[in-house]
């Protein structure tokens, strides 16, 4: 009796790991009811990157809440993590799945295309085309192909924070223009023992902006669309942009040991330079308004001496002076999300939703109707920037997707800590579009 | 013994009768006791070893296959390319300099910490007051979590930061570097932390390891003469041996896989150019970060050929006398 009770339990452990082995492949995939909106209850997984505790989170808790109370079918469960690990492993992860998210975050560019030809995303092309056409040419940065697979909710071109108190203490008397009136106002603020310009080269991106600044100049806006399409980098222009890069960092307008400078999110870095009145400038792009905030020890000062202005025109150059480099985040929904996905898509980028996300001060609105709130004085001047702009090039590292930027970056960094050239820039970028 | 035997007995056995069946009955009896000893074995390990089949040998599968293809991690790997990752990843300078970090970090971790643990547990191993308070405050930095000590460290060695400061105040300001910025310099910054915070392990392994040096044996030296010095280094150390190897077996693991510190205290530039990458975290700069998870896979059966072949080496020619207890049956 005893064997066969023994027997009985060695016969349940080994069913209870059959169990947990089938348990793991299981899975199931959700039934997507195509049928008619709003009928069958449906819960929607919302996967931002809102993840620190702040106005951008608490807005979007609001618009979930609010679009289930218009909506009493609609449920929706956020989940917030953060940006690198939500745009680095968890959507990569969760799309190789069987059970993604039903709508989360994208940014246009390379690793959408590819996520496009994996079949992963919904079209949504027919249905917002209303929507579309009230948030203009951000719009297509979600497109693939001529067809629409995201919407933006933020969007916003970079240029250089300055703060206007070290301006004006060291004479100069107007935002500089062209990159010859940045060289003097350099040597300005180094004559009041100012650092002119903060960079975070420590986290690779912001050092990387420059040499993408740079090729905007130094490329015409046909050479760099090209470039972006098919991957090619053969055009000289992307070697003289880091020539110029080389000449410029050769000024030494940057603080000491930027090579180990963060980006952000810290007193010590280029960020909190700025914001704590340790450096003079700073290229940042328009959520920058949002992280000074949070590393100023004074916010009202901070307010009153940061100021704004393009990056500057390099004279002589093929480059469309009034072209800026900018990006924006969006959202789209999974292939296999319910219909409702969609509508909430609608409504997070429809004027009031996007009003209330401008007031929440986090960055700038997408569609017209919103632009009333900001508020802002440097956010406005970003705002006017924007629609001036005669062309908007999506950052590159986005643009050219994850592997070609990211060698490009590290090539520029390499240039920036004195071990790198011009040349070598776009030869780790071919090299890495074949790895 | 006899309610014991009944136990065993099979369920469909013959009942038990004197003289010949008796001995069948004691074979049966040894056949019962066999597979009931097998029962118990599968049982027992079964939940084991499908968790060790499901989370490590799966796994290491499934990386394998993938550092064969050319994959960034969108829709299913399609496209074969064989050993190219592998060729590659041995032309990149930047990852031969992630092997190169490794080395001085296993050979560097060794050989300062080997000695100042030994030196140090020597001296705690003697009886003086607060001798309690000294062998907790040495374990500290073991105990913090690695990502704060990289934080906290990180926040020290700033430019002009707090280390900086001390230098300074203390006359020695020609020391002063650029910690982590200096990419001649910021691998010595980290092994010096890794030093400081893994310094306590080793020390505290060793004094284990003293506790179990007999007394006699020290006693019988002092009474033939031998001074504290001599009884250290003629006694005390050689008793130490497998102590120390199994540490030294354990950091170099540990220091082949190093991964969170480097993550934490140096920032992706640095990283980025070679100056402070290791293995691990090279693999994840280019399996995440460039999105080459094909490649990233290699990386990662890269490391874990190195860690292997490494400890088998280690276990073959200096674990191996600890394993058959060689020192044990000589001490008898």
């Amino acid at each position: 009796m005893a064997t066969k009770r023994r027997r009985s339990a060695v016969l349940a452990l080994l069913m209870t790991g059959v169990l947990v082995a089938a348990g793991c492949s299981g899975g199931g995939e959700e039934a997507a009811p195509q049928g008619e909106l709003y009928k069958d209850p449906v819960t929607l997984t919302w996967w931002h990157n809102a993840s620190q505790d702040g106005p951008g989170k608490t807005y979007w808790e609001k618009v979930a809440k609010d679009f289930s109370a218009l909506h009493p079918t609609v449920k929706i469960e956020i989940e917030a993590i953060e940006t690198n690990q939500l745009q680095r492993t968890r959507i990569p992860a969760a799309l190789l799945s069987s059970d993604p998210p039903d709508i989360f975050m994208t940014w246009g560019g390379g690793e959408m295309t590819e996520q496009v030809e994996a079949d992963y995303l919904k079209e949504v092309t027919d249905q917002v085309k209303a929507e579309v056409a009230n948030i203009g040419s951000a719009a297509e940065i979600w497109q693939v192909k001529g067809k629409q697979y995201g919407l933006p909710f933020r969007m916003g071109i970079e240029g250089i924070w300055y703060n206007k108190d070290m301006f004006a203490q060291a004479g100069i008397s107007a935002p500089p223009t062209t990159f010859e009136e940045l060289n003097a106002a350099v040597t300005k603020l180094k004559a009041i023992n100012v650092v002119p310009i903060a960079v975070g080269a420590g986290d690779k991106w912001p050092a990387a902006h420059w040499w993408y600044n740079m090729a905007l100049r130094a490329c015409s806006v046909d050479t760099l669309k090209k470039a972006a399409a098919e991957k090619t980098f053969d055009d000289p222009c992307f070697v003289k942009a880091g020539q110029d890069l080389k000449a410029f960092i050769d000024t030494k307008p940057f603080q000491p040991n930027f090579i180990a400078t963060p980006g952000q999110n810290d007193p010590t870095s280029a960020n909190g330079m700025l914001a704590n009145g340790k450096a003079a400038m700073e290229l940042m792009g328009d959520w920058n308004r949002g992280t000074l905030d949070t590393v100023a020890t004074d916010k009202t000062k901070l307010a009153s001496f940061l100021g704004w202005f393009p990056v500057p025109a390099i004279s002589g150059s093929p480059g469309d002076p009034k072209a800026a480099l900018g990006g924006g985040d969006g959202f789209s929904c999974s292939k296999n999300a319910p219909a409702e996905c969609v509508e909430f898509l609608k409504y997070i980028v429809s004027p009031e939703v996007q009003k209330g996300y401008a007031e929440t001060g986090t960055g700038l609105p997408v569609a017209k109707g919103a632009e009333g709130a900001v508020k802002d004085p440097a956010l406005t001047s970003i705002l006017q920037a924007t629609s001036g702009s005669s062309y908007v090039q999506l950052w590159l590292d986005t643009a050219y997707g994850s592997t070609v930027g990211t060698a490009m970056n590290d090539a520029v960094v390499a240039i920036f800590a004195g071990n790198g050239t011009p040349e070598k820039v776009v030869s780790a970028m071919k090299a890495a579009a074949s790895k | 013994m006899t309610s014991a035997n009944q136990i065993r007995m099979p369920a469909g056995g013959a009942s038990a009768s004197p003289a010949g069946p008796r001995q069948a009955g004691r074979a049966s009896a040894r056949r019962a006791d066999n597979r009931r000893k097998w029962y118990e074995i599968i049982g027992l390990t079964t939940p084991a070893i499908l968790i060790y089949v499901m989370f490590v040998l799966v796994p290491m599968g499934f990386a394998v296959y993938y550092s064969l293809f050319r994959w960034r991690g969108v829709g299913p790997p399609t496209e074969f390319v064989g050993l190219r990752n592998y060729t590659l990843a041995f032309q990149d300078p930047i990852f031969l300099d992630a092997l190169r970090n490794n080395a001085i970090i296993v050979f560097g971790s060794l050989l300062i910490q080997g000695p100042i643990a030994l030196g140090v547990a020597l001296l705690l191993n003697r009886r003086f007051r607060g001798r309690a308070v000294f062998r907790l405050l040495v374990f500290v930095p073991y105990v913090l979590a690695e990502v704060t000590v990289g934080i906290m460290w990180k926040l020290l060695l700033t430019g002009d930061g707090t280390v900086d400061a001390l230098l300074r105040s203390l006359g020695m300001g020609g020391l002063v570097q650029a910690w982590l910025a200096d990419l001649d310099v910021v691998i010595w910054t980290l092994l010096a932390v890794l030093t400081w915070k893994y310094v306590g392990f080793a020390i505290i392994l060793l004094l284990a390891g003293l506790s179990n040096v007999p007394d006699e044996l020290t006693e019988a030296a002092s009474i033939d003469g031998a001074s504290w010095w001599q009884i250290q280094r003629h006694v005390t150390i050689p008793l130490l041996g497998p102590t120390i190897r199994i540490w030294m077996f354990l950091s170099m693991i540990g220091s082949l896989q190093i991964f969170d510190m480097i993550w934490v205290t140096s920032v992706p530039a640095v990283r980025s150019l070679g100056a402070s990458a290791t293995m691990a975290t090279y693999m994840v700069d280019n399996g995440f970060f460039a999105r080459l998870w094909g490649y990233g896979n290699a990386v990662a059966v890269i490391l874990f050929v190195i860690s292997f072949v490494a400890a088998l080496l280690f276990q073959r020619f200096l674990l191996r006398r600890d394993i058959e207890g060689a020192i044990t049956g000589r001490a008898k």
